[in-house]
């Protein structure tokens, strides 16, 4: 996730042996991630343009792939919001059951998606126990969009946290005092001395758990109510190429999907590597 | 997964795998054990059937892909046409290898509405009245939803003599009342059911019973429209897989004994509609309700039906063309 950092290119090292790391760093690299990017490439390359363009271009693969990154924006900055907040408490407070709390956060990792999904899905239907309360009201979670962001709202949320949480126990509390004593506010203590070293850790996890919510697919299908233009979203959309067995098509989408993800994960590195000198912070 | 297999008989277990698709587990756990002991008297041979179920498409990917099935029993013709195309590890005339053109049991699409059924839905024009919310996972990733919409599709035909411009406005209307689209048959129940969403579901018969029969008749009843279609789902013996695996000639016995006397009982039982209905428990045939039925073969066969409604830009991508 950093920017190489690129004076260390060649300069004769006290430490040796970054010819063969490096050499094993980017084997490993490619068996594991850019040899199938690549043959996604590849795959795609075979339709052609006019037929690629045609089907990445296609208005239903347009308004699933605007779904996929709305949806996973929305939560991505939720998430944000929030696992912030969760990892503040957990950093500077002491309360009963914290240690179980700490370790439920991860639970999202580990529970296989598509159990999440149907979990969520039964609690947000109109006949669950959130979605019977909500109901009356007039708002409907379960399939529809706003379900698909609940969905990625779940798998998204460790991220921020565990990204956060060690730059916060970090942070000195003293300068938070020094803060007080001369003089500022809670407010101004928090937007200029707090939240300024938090940013890139912040950004890491928005980052992350955008990346995340962009390729999930188990847990969204059970809750989204999957509607072609309505809350369709992108990876179902590849499911369906390649039931019609139009593997192009599938990878067609799959490489659009990529080279957004890819330019979207790329802009927020810079943000970062930014906000890193302009904070002269280390995440 | 696959198992190698000695090609001595009657010394070394034979494995068989079945390639199968959702629906169908309770069926051939039943017929499974029905043949293994037939074989054993037979031939003395012990043999052992591996099951494996999912999607009927993503079944057939996974054969494609390489999964050495001996047999697949599908939910689509156009499922096995697609491994025999791709793969070519069957004959492309497959279908007319056995019997009634390789489906020995059948089906039909029936609706599963609330006990009383409140919203009073009789046949498929209740369907399209606003208010009506339907369940029907989407044809493009579940081989049974298929069967669904071609079911709809039959009957807006014949009442509209037809005209298919109106045929497919019928089915505009239908897909409008649709709030969920689940990927899979199994899914939609679920949803119907668990989760209270629609007041119909669009189901193959033997699925609507086996609702009922696990949720009791005192929360859902069937509605058998007056038009459906019948759905044929298919099986095939992937020639080559059984003949790198020496199982031909046990994979085709399997496969014809599904038309033995013992075959069409099991299928009956288990809610689908034998080919040969005289081989059958009577009591078994007497649950089925009395329609007109369709058949794929009034839609042009699959090898047609397949791309014109559900291909890129077929009929089906035109229904939710962006508004």
């Amino acid at each position: 996730m950093t920017v190489a950092d690129s004076s260390s290119w060649k300069r004769p090292s006290v430490i040796p042996g970054f010819g063969m790391t490096f050499g094993f760093a980017m084997a490993y690299l490619s068996l594991i991630v850019l040899i199938p990017l690549g043959a996604l490439v590849v795959r795609s390359a075979s339709l052609g343009w006019d037929e690629y363009w045609r089907l990445a271009l296609d208005p239903r693969t347009l308004a699933a792939l605007r779904t996929s990154f709305g949806a996973s924006l929305i939560a991505a900055v939720i998430n944000a919001v929030f696992g912030l907040i969760l990892a503040w408490v957990l950093v500077r407070y002491r309360f009963p059951g914290k240690r179980l709390i700490d370790s439920m956060i991860d639970l999202p990792f580990a529970l296989p998606t598509a159990v999440a999904g149907i979990s969520l899905s039964a609690l947000y239907a109109p006949n669950g126990w959130f979605g019977a309360l909500l109901e009356p009201l007039g708002i409907t979670i379960a399939y529809r969009p706003a379900g698909i962001v609940v969905a990625l709202v779940f798998v998204g949320l460790p991220f921020v946290v565990r990204t956060v949480q060690p730059v916060l126990a970090d942070l000195d509390r003293e300068l938070e005092e020094a803060a007080a004593t001369l003089g500022a506010q809670r407010a101004q203590t928090i937007w200029r001395v707090i939240l300024p070293p938090l940013v890139p850790a912040i950004l890491t996890g928005f980052a992350l758990a955008l990346a995340r919510a962009i390729g999930e697919y188990g847990s969204v299908i059970f809750i989204a109510g999957n509607i072609p233009f309505v809350s369709e979203i992108a990876p179902l959309l590849i499911v369906i190429r390649l039931e019609e067995f139009n593997y192009a098509a599938a990878t067609a989408v799959a490489s659009m999907m990529l080279a957004i993800s890819f330019t979207m994960l790329l802009a927020i590195n810079l943000i970062q590597a930014w906000s890193r000198r302009r904070f002269g912070h280390a995440v | 997964m696959a198992v190698a297999v000695t090609a001595l008989p009657a010394t070394a277990q034979t494995r068989l795998l079945n390639v199968s698709y959702d629906p169908t587990r309770e069926l051939y756990r039943d017929y499974n054990a029905a043949f293994i002991s037939h074989w054993k008297a037979k031939t003395g041979q012990t043999v052992v059937v591996q099951q494996s179920h999912g999607g009927s498409g993503a079944q057939a990917r996974a054969v494609i892909d390489g999964l050495e099935a001996d047999i697949v029993t599908l939910a689509l013709e156009a499922d096995i046409d697609a491994i025999a195309e791709k793969s070519g590890k069957l004959p492309a005339n497959w279908k007319s290898r056995l019997p009634n053109n390789s489906s020995p049991y059948t089906s039909t699409i029936v609706f599963l509405v609330r006990k009383g059924n409140p919203k009073a839905i009789k046949d498929w024009d209740d369907l399209v009245k606003p208010g009506v919310a339907v369940i029907t996972p989407n044809p493009k990733t579940s081989g049974g939803a298929r069967w669904n919409v071609l079911a709809a599709l039959a009957w807006a035909r014949t009442k509209h003599g037809g005209d298919e411009a109106k045929a497919t406005d019928f089915l505009r209307q239908l897909f409008a009342n649709v709030p969920v689209l689940d990927t899979g048959a199994r899914g939609s129940t679920t949803t119907f059911v668990q989760r209270g969403i629609g007041d119909v579901l669009l189901a193959w018969e033997n699925e609507a019973f086996l609702a009922l029969n696990e949720l009791g008749p005192d929360k859902f009843e069937i509605v058998v429209p007056t038009i459906s279609i019948t759905a044929e789902p298919p099986v095939a013996l992937v020639d080559d897989n059984a003949r790198k695996r020496k199982t031909t000639e046990v994979a085709q016995a399997y496969l014809e004994y599904l038309y033995s006397a013992d075959g069409q009982r099991i299928a009956a039982k288990h809610y689908y509609r034998p080919s040969k209905p005289e081989l059958a428990n009577p009591d078994d045939l007497k649950r089925f309700g009395t329609l007109k039925l369709a058949t794929i073969a009034d839609f042009g066969g699959w090898q047609a039906a397949q791309p014109k409604y559900f291909g890129d830009g077929g009929l089906f991508d035109q229904i939710y063309r962006a508004k």
